[in-house]
């Protein structure tokens, strides 16, 4: 899958040629910024964004699913980052489509906000730190569907580890990255 | 009450969006919440003075038996008149004092409510550890407000010793709290007052809550922080640090003087200490040219004269003490913000260069003249009141005639200080070229004149006073006494020590350049502040030299040191009791077979490897046959979350691998550490096998814990998977602790790694601007770049 184009200029205008006349048209595809022709893999870009949203969707079920079977707010939150680990194995640093627009600190900041937020607003009510509660609604054409309160403690997990995996992303990913580009930028 | 207090924080919190836009506002809404406390104080005046006392309580823990507990006394009152009164007074006088919209006058606003907020907690706590959160949060507001920006060099260094001073204190404080509520068994002052403990635990209290008080109140030796603290600007100076905050310590030992009636030692202490600070404080003003140095110094001496009160122990004292503190926070509140204007309107507070601006502002120097008759205790000031009950407190003889003469030679030294202030401040000097001043606006000059008043109304009309004063005193000491505050007592000794004071006040002061040019020629083998910084210095040389041999930056050091103490203290436990490993059996269920070999082989070939992302590969094969494991012993969630671990584990691997060298390299002393390397893993991986065995056989049927989780799930969380209700409910609070755990590990590694990175970057660019330079082109285009 992996396959690393050529490094001899040749190949490598080829490569470009191939790029100009045979760009995809839409816009989800390709994002704005491309890697170094030679360090790029089309292959594994387009696998990213295909499967992107998928990954995301499922890391969203596991989140709501973690109180009846396998899954939960922890491993969901690990799925939906590394959804975005491989845009970023795909893509580098310069692939801004895959950056959140959000940084991941305030992630992790909303994270542990709601996690407390969600432990506190029971003694609103008169009950114990942490308590949880069951409501039952009755939606048109879902049926009955049961939301428990600690569900936002989990959301609070999901949002908090997704925020830890960009920020060691940011960190040991586009950090060294760039700190890699710009050393040997400066060597030239 | 507590609504009051909480009113305070609330709008501070809500305040600064406000701030931002339309900071001058801001001061006006800031001075409503002092102002109804202010009301509501003054309101309930004539019960207090009755001798009901307003009690608020609101338990916050009760497991814990922990509480906030409110009173309004007698010196709740007096303080709450200061706190309140001075608070509104400045926070108006602010608006015209912080002119343009600067970043301080945004930031003041917010922090001084919040301040007056906590102080008017402090006043009201009628409970040790009240008492002691509000008191940390008044040294807080503090840091913040002389920190400001934290720009200049000298604010952050003002603001952090003020911190680390106050804060000893505090905690050595908070130590003789504890002592004193545990040996009696209440926290209530109230509740401690009626029945006073006695014996060595009060003792060691008291010695403790004195230190707390000293630090806070700018006592010699912790006196240095306040001076320096003046880099604040001037009102928040006036407030915190010559009105309010400071007076904290004083108003502890007049708030414990019921509770601690049985120790002995408290008033020498107190005398000792406060006489000491009366003096080195008093001596001080008398050198320094800054005016609001010069104050400063004047507070430091009039909290030494208030310490000694406030330990007195005896009526007249603690008449005297409840009279000085409104004199002092009313006349020393309208000095500073008098110096205030005067920096305000001339640009320069330097008694050599100021000249000729009481001919320019005349009302400005008739309200610092009232002020500094205050001080000097010049009738009818309530100033001179106040002295004079003090005087008579002492007379007497023996050990009580040394006070005497010791706030005696004080006071003469306050007299001559306030001279050099208000002649340094306001005359016109031979010499000198009459002092550039711009008009000043009547609404900056409105507070301090309302505080000067506030000097000549409380001595003119002082029965008012007195029977405010008198309430305190009864409290304080369980008795009355004859004395009475008042202006006229007849020809007896206090009259004849006021003169003395004052005729000697006026002959020092006229005397002073000489004497100064003495002194500067005097040897001065103790300072405070010098103090101050060799402890510093050598608490940071300490710090260094202990992380430089704990943190030496070698990971296997590291991981030996963890596997040591692993072996040494769970290991030698394991040794010692010899447990019998049961129910062994090669395998449950066969699958466990070939992933046992494959976990094997790829450790094998971990230890064999030469490349890093071999090495790296290997372990992942074994975390992912330890998730296959965990799938054949019957744990989805467990094998999903070692998965992912596994997978990000790995990612990071690789992503750190990019900046290490391809292959293991053995340098010749990492072959030298070799052995014992080898014999410490080696025992850690047997350790490990062995705990794994015999703890797995420990338990041959589930734990009650498990058997309750299991049975309560779906009725009590309708989870029906329970691995998940007990993270997110029945373990809910475990998770809660481990997320901000993982919060700020995950921001401290990633602002490691950030600014390792940045310092490397900003190390090129400057090497790659500096070849820029030489080139011949301009410098200073990337100077931005590197600051990201």
């Amino acid at each position: 899958m992996t396959d690393p184009r050529a490094s001899d200029g040749r190949e490598e205008t080829a490569v470009g040629a191939w790029f100009h006349s045979d760009a995809p048209a839409e816009r989800w595809l390709l994002s704005g910024y491309s890697r170094d022709p030679r360090e790029r893999t089309i292959l594994l870009e387009l696998v990213a964004r295909v499967v992107f949203p998928t990954v995301i969707v499922f890391s969203v079920y596991l989140l709501f699913a973690g109180h009846y079977r396998s899954g939960g707010g922890f491993s969901g939150g690990l799925v939906a980052g590394q959804a975005f680990v491989l845009r970023y194995l795909a893509g580098g640093r310069l692939d801004d489509s895959s950056t959140v627009s959000m940084r991941p600190p305030v992630l992790i900041g909303i994270g542990l906000t709601i996690a407390v937020l969600t432990g506190l607003v029971p003694v609103l009510f008169g009950g114990v730190v942490l308590e949880s509660a069951s409501f039952t609604f009755a939606v048109p054409l879902l049926g009955k569907i049961k939301v428990v309160s600690s569900l936002f403690l989990d959301i609070g997990v999901y949002l908090l580890i997704l925020g830890v995996v960009l920020d060691l992303l940011r960190t040991l990913g586009s950090g060294i990255e760039a700190d890699i580009v710009e050393l040997g930028g400066g060597s030239r | 009450m507590l609504a009051l207090v909480t009113s305070h924080l609330l709008v501070a919190f809500l305040l600064p969006p406000v701030a931002m836009r339309h900071t001058r506002a801001a001061y006006l809404v800031a001075a409503l919440p002092p102002a109804a406390a202010l009301c509501w104080a003054l309101a309930h005046t004539a019960a207090v003075l009755a001798g009901d006392q307003p009690v608020e309580r609101v338990t916050w823990s009760a497991t814990l038996g922990l509480e906030f507990v409110f009173r309004l006394d007698a010196l709740a009152l007096v303080m709450t008149l200061l706190v309140s009164g001075i608070g509104v007074l400045v926070l108006l006088y602010s608006r015209w004092y912080f002119e343009t919209p600067s970043g301080d006058a945004k930031r003041s606003a917010p922090l001084l409510l919040a301040f007056a907020g906590a102080m008017f907690g402090l006043v009201l706590a009628d409970h040790l550890l009240t008492l002691y959160i509000f008191w940390e949060l008044t040294t807080i507001c503090s840091f913040l407000l002389v920190g400001q920006s934290g720009v200049s060099r000298e604010s952050r260094r003002a603001s952090l010793q003020a911190l680390l001073v106050t804060t000893l204190g505090g905690l050595v404080m908070l130590l003789g709290f504890i002592v004193l509520g545990e040996s009696s068994g209440t926290y209530r002052i109230s509740q401690l007052a009626a029945e006073p403990p006695a014996g060595s635990a009060a003792a060691v209290a008291t010695g403790l809550i004195l230190v707390g008080a000293f630090t806070k109140s700018a006592q010699v030796p912790f006196h240095n922080w306040l001076p320096a603290a003046m880099v604040a600007p001037t009102p928040i100076s006036a407030y915190l640090h010559a009105a309010s905050m400071v007076k904290a310590g004083v108003f502890l030992v007049g708030r414990l003087t019921p509770v601690l009636s049985e120790v002995s030692y408290l008033p020498v202490v107190t005398a000792m200490f406060g006489l000491l600070t009366m003096f080195v404080g008093g001596w001080r003003a008398l050198r320094e040219y800054d005016l609001k140095l010069l104050l400063a110094y004047g507070t430091v001496s009039q909290l030494g004269f208030l310490m000694v009160l406030a330990g007195s122990g005896s009526y007249t004292g603690e008449l005297a003490l409840a009279g000085m503190l409104l004199a002092h926070g009313a006349f020393k509140a309208t000095l500073f913000l008098v110096i205030g204007i005067v920096d305000h309107q001339t640009g320069t507070r330097d008694i050599r260069e100021l000249s000729g601006v009481g001919r320019r502002l005349p009302w400005v120097a008739t309200v610092a003249v009232l002020a500094a008759m205050s001080m000097a205790g010049v009738p009818p000031m309530i100033g001179f009141v106040a002295k004079e009950a003090a005087f008579e407190a002492y007379l007497g003889g023996g050990s009580v005639a040394v006070v005497e003469a010791g706030i005696v030679l004080g006071s003469v030294l306050t007299v001559a200080y306030t001279a050099r202030l208000l002649v340094g401040g306001f005359a016109s000097k031979r010499g000198t070229m009459p002092t550039e001043v711009h008009p000043t606006p009547a609404g900056m000059l409105l507070p301090p004149a309302v505080t000067a008043l506030l000097c000549l109304a409380l001595g003119v009309a002082y029965p008012l006073t007195d029977e405010l004063a008198a309430t305190y005193a009864e409290r304080a000491v369980g008795g009355s006494g004859d004395y009475h505050l008042g202006l006229w007592h007849g020809f007896k000794l206090p009259l004849l020590f006021s003169l003395i004071t004052l005729l000697g006040g006026l002959a020092l002061a006229a005397c002073n350049p000489e004497l100064n040019r003495l002194r500067d020629r005097l040897p001065r083998p103790l300072q405070a502040q010098r103090g101050y910084e060799r402890v510093m210095g050598s608490l940071e040389r300490l710090a260094v030299g202990v992380t430089g041999r704990v943190q030496v930056g070698s990971l296997p050091t590291y991981l030996g040191i963890i596997l040591l103490t692993v072996l040494i203290v769970p290991g030698s436990v394991l040794l010692l009791r010899v447990t019998p490993i049961e129910q062994l059996r090669w395998w449950d269920n066969v699958l466990q077979l070939p992933l046992a070999l494959v976990i094997l082989i790829a450790a094998a070939g971990v230890l064999r490897a030469t490349r890093r992302i071999t090495a790296v590969l290997l372990v992942g094969v074994i975390g992912y046959a330890i998730g296959g494991m965990f799938i054949v012993g019957g744990g989805p969630d467990l094998a999903l979350t070692q998965f992912l671990v596994e997978t990000l584990t790995l990612i990071a691997f690789v992503l750190v691998l990019r900046r290490l060298p391809a292959r293991f390299t053995e340098t010749p002393s990492s072959r030298r550490v070799r052995l014992p390397k080898v014999l410490i893993s080696l025992a850690g991986g047997v350790f490990v096998g062995f705990a794994a065995l015999i703890f797995s056989s420990a338990r041959d049927t589930p734990s009650a814990v498990s058997r309750e989780y299991l049975e309560r799930a779906e009725e009590g969380t309708s989870a029906t998977n329970v691995v998940n209700a007990i993270i997110i409910d029945f373990r809910a609070f475990d998770t809660v602790g481990e997320l901000s755990v993982l919060a700020v590990a995950a921001t401290g590694v990633a602002s490691l790694v950030l600014s390792a990175g940045s310092a490397r970057r900003r190390k090129h660019a400057r090497s790659d601007r500096e070849s820029r330079f030489t080139a011949g082109r301009l410098p200073g285009e990337g100077g931005g770049k590197g600051r990201t």
